[in-house]
């Protein structure tokens, strides 16, 4: 299944977030942020619903434009049109009527060979002329992680991907992007709520509250980690912990204000 | 399936005609219908087989056809244009969809007495009348259409460099597309029936005109055959318009059973 890339891997883009803000009407939802990732680093940003990691990955893949603050991708300010970063979203968004393999092939011309080879580091490449509805869960979130390797990325944007899948698929996709990552070198910036899965794929996991990176925890295990070890558990407590805190706090500050 | 389930499961929907065809032509011949109500079936066959031997039956479907295609390709282009128009841009939308709408709720025969002042009874009146009432069936379901197409893959379609023409072709058409069939098939049955009625009103030629001039004469059985072919020519214009969705959307769930 592991077949040879015709080009030499991509290297990754170094990212660096300057003050970015980023309003939506009165709301506030990222609020001065500073962030610097390395080419090739593997990022995680967890966080509650609502707190802005999403918004902050549209912001990255050039699908809304910053309020404020300057967006650096490999060193220069970033444009509008973004070839090189790809994003897959929590649904896979096939388009339904075209083939496997013309999804695979979206936005680029004359690409059957490289399609191919994306669908085989999948290991989907049996299914090339089948329709995604036909496809399991699995499966399209597969056909996605192909149709993005196919332009090599050097940053990768994950928002959710593996959300919606069971979790036996869930741990297989996490093994396919971590291999496909590691092969590849490409920045990997994503966006969960599972700190589990945070902690398995990421080298960091930030969390993200009030528009702000408020915890930038490191993640020295060795690779590929095993969820069940002592480190790994100790890591994601941690981080859980500290991701539950802040809100429970919060509503006690109100509860109390309330009561005075 | 074993085949004799599926010869009975073939034959089973012409089974209540059969018996109604067998009622019918009994009680014609037990003097229990009068020939100036209702002649018997074998009557109204051979007043088909005459009218086709003559050749005017040939001539007044194929007038009749003509009509009711010239004014499906005008009205039914015009609403999929209109409906294109609408449905991509706002300001299309708010300059002409209010308007639209309105004329809409004319019933499009209500428009008869104002056709025939400005038509006379020519031609270009049933012209005019077909493709005004195929018109909004087909302007509706584009416009919905085009405003249903999953904003997500529009999204997706975006970031992955589609924009422009490439975006309209491979995306927004594509998700349109089955309800802008669904507008074909409701004009489909509507084209039949405006033009039964212009052909019955005034015409020198065609079904209707056939059907008023047999009635003048007393010619039930000729009248029998215009109804019948009327029900046969409605009935292949369904046909083809589910060949066409067949044809178009055959990635979707509904119809991979039916390509396969």
């Amino acid at each position: 299944m592991q077949r040879d890339w015709i080009a030499p891997p991509a290297a990754g883009h170094a990212v660096q977030l300057d003050g970015l803000c980023k309003q939506f009407g009165d709301r506030t939802v990222l609020d001065g942020l500073h962030l610097d990732i390395a080419p090739g680093e593997f990022v995680a940003i967890v966080g509650r619903s609502g707190c802005g990691k999403s918004t902050l990955l549209r912001l990255l893949a050039g699908l809304d434009a910053p309020s404020d603050g300057e967006l650096r991708l490999g060193g220069a300010p970033a444009s509008a049109r973004r070839d090189d970063v790809r994003m897959m979203f929590q649904e896979a968004r096939l388009l339904p009527w075209r083939t496997v393999l013309q999804n695979v092939k979206l936005g680029l011309d004359a690409a059957d060979a490289q399609a191919r080879d994306a669908l085989a580091h999948v290991g989907l490449v049996d299914r090339a002329h089948d329709w995604p509805s036909v496809l399991s869960g699995g499966q399209r979130q597969r056909v996605a992680l192909a149709r993005a390797l196919v332009h090599r990325p050097r940053l990768m944007l994950l928002d959710e991907p593996l959300g919606a899948l069971d979790a036996l698929t869930r741990i297989e996709m996490q093994r396919l992007i971590e291999s496909v990552w590691r092969e590849r070198r490409f920045t990997a910036v994503l966006v969960t709520h599972d700190v589990a899965e945070a902690v398995a794929l990421a080298d960091r996991v930030l969390l993200v509250e009030d528009g702000r990176i408020t915890l930038d925890e490191a993640v020295t295990l060795a690779r590929p980690r095993a969820h069940g070890s002592a480190a790994f558990a100790d890591i994601e407590g941690r981080v859980l912990a500290r991701v539950l805190k802040e809100p429970a706090q919060a509503a006690i500050e109100q509860r109390s204000r309330l009561a005075a | 399936m074993r085949p004799p389930t599926r010869h009975l499961r073939g034959f089973a929907p012409w089974i209540v005609p059969l018996l109604i065809l067998l009622a019918w032509e009994a009680s014609s011949r037990l003097g229990w219908l009068s020939v100036r109500i209702l002649p018997e079936p074998l009557a109204v066959a051979t007043a088909f087989w005459n009218l086709l031997v003559s050749g005017s039956l040939v001539h007044d479907v194929a007038i009749s056809t003509g009509r009711a295609l010239g004014g499906l390709a005008i009205g039914g282009g015009l609403g999929l244009a209109l409906g294109l128009l609408t449905g991509t841009f706002r300001t299309a939308e708010t300059l002409l969809d209010t308007t639209l709408q309105m004329i809409r709720n004319v019933p499009a025969l209500a428009l008869i007495p104002l056709v025939i002042l400005w038509f006379g009874i020519d031609e270009s009146a049933k012209l005019f009348l077909v493709a005004i009432g195929v018109f909004f069936p087909i302007y509706l379901n584009t416009y919905h259409g085009i405003r249903a197409v999953d904003a997500g893959l529009i999204e997706m379609a975006r970031s992955y460099g589609l924009q422009g023409w490439s975006l309209y072709r491979d995306v927004i058409l594509p998700g349109a597309l089955p309800s802008i069939l669904v507008g074909l098939r409701f004009s489909l049955g509507l084209m039949w029936v405006l033009l039964i009625v212009a052909e019955t009103i005034s015409a020198q030629s065609g079904i209707g005109y056939m059907t008023m001039n047999a009635r003048e004469f007393l010619q039930t059985d000729v009248v029998l055959v215009g109804v019948l072919l009327y029900a046969l020519l409605g009935k292949l214009a369904d046909l083809v318009a589910r060949g066409l969705e067949r044809r178009f959307l055959r990635w979707n769930p509904a119809y991979l059973g039916v390509a396969a």
